[in-house]
């Protein structure tokens, strides 16, 4: 008999309770490169919406926008009308690719420099360091009881980032809006509902993952890293430790230990809080921080640089086997530099990457050239399906719906194959010279005729025929057109 | 009742005692946000009770008065109030000034389609498409009471041989057989005389026999060569477009006994504006003069 109480010791628990990070501050190329990034990124965020591009008269001035009210989106020259959303499929599907290709190449810098959980939780940290200090100052401020500092140094630290968390939402709505417009409306209290929603939701969701979610985003909420080791190879440059010189690491002045004096720079400094030198981890985004840290320690130790660097595993394997068994000392060091070789750049998985890359943007492009700025579509009524006129001639009746997505008006003549001698009469449009009715495109718009198609007086139909409307230019040449049917009840004059 | 409580060691709860073969049951309390979260319902629950009328007795309306009903009134309420500029723009000005504005003929389309389907279209069929045995098409170019826009209206506003008003139009086509006006035989011919206004008899002598009567008890409304008299509402009798059967047995039944058509009086049923919008649509409809 089994006994609950008497059971052995318990399982280890599946709840892994949250650590809070403190990452320290760092200097180097990285670091600088990281800064340059995170400005220019938040900068365009920030930028785009304000920049303004002329369209005309009646149409929206601003450079990038997605007008959901109007349905269409907007970017500089560039107008898609909802029907053509797979223009922005086109592009996550370039995103998409692009993201596999450059994570072969160089490990997950998507992760590590530019996603927007990385690049905010970054401008988070920074202000958290201006005000509350670096690594050691924040673990001590946040060990220590509640006290008027305290809760002014963190009440600071939250205001700053309730702003940003603010100005972010602010931005986003601004991508939907006038920028300006929508500005003072929420400023003053005159936005939407709707507008305030969003302004809410993401300026909350900018808050919580950049200033509490933090790592954990990337370590249990995106699927991103759970699938990016596909993408990774051994010639792939990733953050890593070069074991087989740090090894085996000691204090600085011990006997026959190797370059690592274990001073925990990297692992002060990752905003992750992990240990690079435990190898390759999902945690790990790839930031390159504790690449400037240890670096910085080796300059002060007046060692080579370069224990932890953007290294394929390729070379660190071929390394760890051309040093094995040797003892740490300067020999050591050289042959293990000796055996590396260049990153292999193209490989089969680059090569097929660049390919689909290629190949979907051509014809994403291609696509995007030959795409029809006017389209024509027919409906025909469906009720009643035809009418009989007094002189016994059969009447059809279709509604013809032509978009023109350019902003001039333009004028087509319409007519009409398949059904010799019909004659078409198109409700409030004018007709041409030869007849024909003329219709007249609204600019920037869709526009609808109803057009009556009458068959000759004792001409002998089909039940169904086909005909196909035509819309000729000044010119004569055709530039739309569109089938359909015409029904009669058939076989009688 | 167990004497001591026993605890669980790999959830650290305690068991609330009950056993089964050997299972026992975990007493886990409800985790905290849960429980204020009920504590949460429960209060709004009290407060919606309060407010809305949320007991089902006669009488308890909550402090807010509210009803489903008042919820509906006031929403058709805004409705109205929002289209009310554009109707009473409609019903100042006439069908033929609509139809000559664009502006005012696209929004009279659009609705007249509306009040159409909700009002016409059970007689005349969707987009006006009409049906054998008494339903005229409006969509075709015959119109038995006239086909221009003042006409249209008219006949919508008063309706046809109804008790509504007093300005429907009433004439009445006489019942040739059942009253004993005309023999069996003389109904056939005329019958037949009838179909040689359209160019369809096939017995000329029938039809020779015919064309006397039809011109002595016909022709004053359907007019000598069968053109029809709107005024009276008197179909065309020499074209194609047939209200009830078109062969001769189906014309001679008509003759011995006419099943005349009755529409109401819409003016007393809708809004002048809906009624001009219903001539603009119906004028659309491709049979328009
Ligand atoms: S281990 Fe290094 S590269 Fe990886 S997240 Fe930490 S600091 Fe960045
Ligand atoms: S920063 Fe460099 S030397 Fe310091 S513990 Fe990390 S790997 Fe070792």
């Amino acid at each position: 008999m089994s006994h609950i109480g008497t059971s052995p010791a318990a399982p280890p628990s599946l709840y892994a309770a949250h650590r809070k990070v403190h990452p320290r501050a760092v200097n180097g190329p990285v670091r600088r490169f990281k800064w340059a990034v995170l400005m220019t990124l938040l900068g365009l965020y920030y930028i785009v919406p304000w920049l303004r591009w002329d369209r005309g008269p009646g149409a929206p001035d601003q450079a990038v926008l997605v007008d959901m009210g109007h349905g269409r989106l907007y970017f500089f020259w560039i107008e898609l009308w909802p029907q053509e959303v797979y223009f922005l499929t086109g592009i996550l599907v370039l995103a998409a690719i692009g993201l596999f290709a450059v994570t072969s190449l160089f490990g997950r810098v998507w992760c590590g420099f530019t996603c927007p959980q990385t690049v905010w939780t970054d401008l988070f940290m920074w202000v958290e360091r201006a005000i509350q200090g670096d690594r050691n100052a924040r673990i001590k401020l946040d060990a220590q009881p509640m006290s008027g500092r305290k809760a002014a140094l963190k009440g600071a630290t939250h205001a700053a980032w309730l702003a940003i968390a603010a100005a972010t939402g602010g931005a986003w709505i601004m991508y939907f809006n006038d920028a300006p417009t929508v500005t003072l409306d929420i400023l003053t209290g005159d936005a939407t509902a709707k507008v305030y929603f969003f302004f809410g939701l993401f300026a909350l969701t900018t808050y919580v993952l950049a200033g509490f979610a933090r790592e954990q985003v990337c370590t249990y909420m995106c699927p991103w890293p759970r699938f990016q080791a596909a993408m990774l190879d051994n010639e792939s440059l990733v953050v890593s430790y070069r074991g087989w010189r740090g090894e085996p690491r000691g204090k600085l002045k011990a006997e026959g230990v190797g370059d690592c004096v274990d001073c925990g720079a990297c692992v002060h400094v990752c905003p992750t809080g992990i240990d690079i030198r435990d190898g390759q981890q999902l945690e790990c985004i790839g930031c390159g921080l504790c690449v400037d840290a240890c670096n910085d320690v080796m300059k002060k130790l007046d060692r080579p640089q370069g224990l932890i660097a953007f290294e394929t595993l390729a070379n660190i394997a071929a390394s760890e086997a051309a040093t094995r068994g040797m003892t740490p000392c300067k020999a050591r060091l050289d042959a293990g530099m000796a055996v590396r070789h260049v990153p292999k750049m193209i490989r089969p998985r680059t090569i097929l990457y660049s390919a689909v890359l290629g190949a979907v943007a051509l014809v994403m492009l291609g696509a995007f050239m030959l795409r029809d700025m006017h389209t024509l579509a027919v409906l025909r009524d469906r009720a009643p399906l035809y009418v009989t006129l007094s002189d016994g001639a059969i009447r059809n009746a279709y509604t013809l719906k032509l978009a023109n997505k350019t902003r001039e008006i333009e004028g087509y003549a319409l007519v009409l194959d398949g059904l010799p001698g019909a004659r078409l009469v198109a409700q409030s449009a004018q007709a041409d010279a030869a007849g024909h009715p003329l219709l007249t495109t609204r600019p920037d718009g869709l526009t609808e005729w109803r057009v009556l198609v009458t068959a000759p007086s004792g001409a002998v139909l089909p039940q169904s025929m086909p005909v196909t409307f035509r819309l000729l230019d000044g010119a004569g040449r055709q530039v739309l057109s569109t089938s359909s049917v015409f029904l009669s009840p058939g076989g009688r004059p | 009742m167990p004497t001591k409580i026993e605890k669980d060691a790999i959830t650290g709860t305690d068991t609330t005692g009950h056993e089964w073969d050997g299972l026992k049951e975990l007493n886990t309390p409800l985790p905290t946000w849960w429980l204020y979260t009920f504590y949460a319902c429960c209060v709004f629950a009290l407060v919606w009770v309060v407010l809305y009328p949320a007991i089902p007795v006669q009488g308890w309306t909550g402090i807010t008065g509210w009803t489903a009903r008042g919820a509906i009134n006031g929403e058709m309420e805004t409705a109205r109030a929002r289209t009310e500029p554009m109707l009473a723009r409609l019903r100042s000005a006439t069908p033929e000034q609509i139809a000559a504005n664009p502006e005012l003929r696209a929004y009279a389309i659009a609705g007249g389609r509306a009040v159409f389907a909700n009002n016409c279209a059970a007689c005349h069929g969707a987009g006006g498409q009409g049906a054998r045995g008494g339903y005229p098409s409006l969509a075709d170019d015959e119109w038995i009471w006239g086909g221009d826009l003042g006409a249209i209206h008219r006949t919508i506003t008063h309706g046809i041989r109804n008790h509504d008003s007093d300005e429907a139009r009433v004439s009445m086509m006489p019942r040739f057989g059942v009253d004993g006006v005309l023999t069996r035989a003389q109904i056939t011919d005329v019958a037949e005389q009838v179909l040689a206004l359209g160019n369809r008899s096939t017995d000329a002598a029938m039809a020779a026999r015919g064309a006397p009567l039809y011109a002595e008890n016909c022709a004053s409304c359907h007019g000598e060569r069968g053109e029809g008299n709107t005024d009276v509402g008197a179909p065309n009798l020499s074209d194609r477009v047939w209200l009830h059967a078109s062969d001769r047995a189906g014309i001679a039944a008509y003759i011995a006994n006419p099943q005349m058509g009755v529409m109401p009086a819409f003016a007393q049923r809708l809004d002048p504006a809906l009624v001009n919008m219903l001539a603009v649509y119906v004028h659309s409809l491709g049979g328009g003069r």
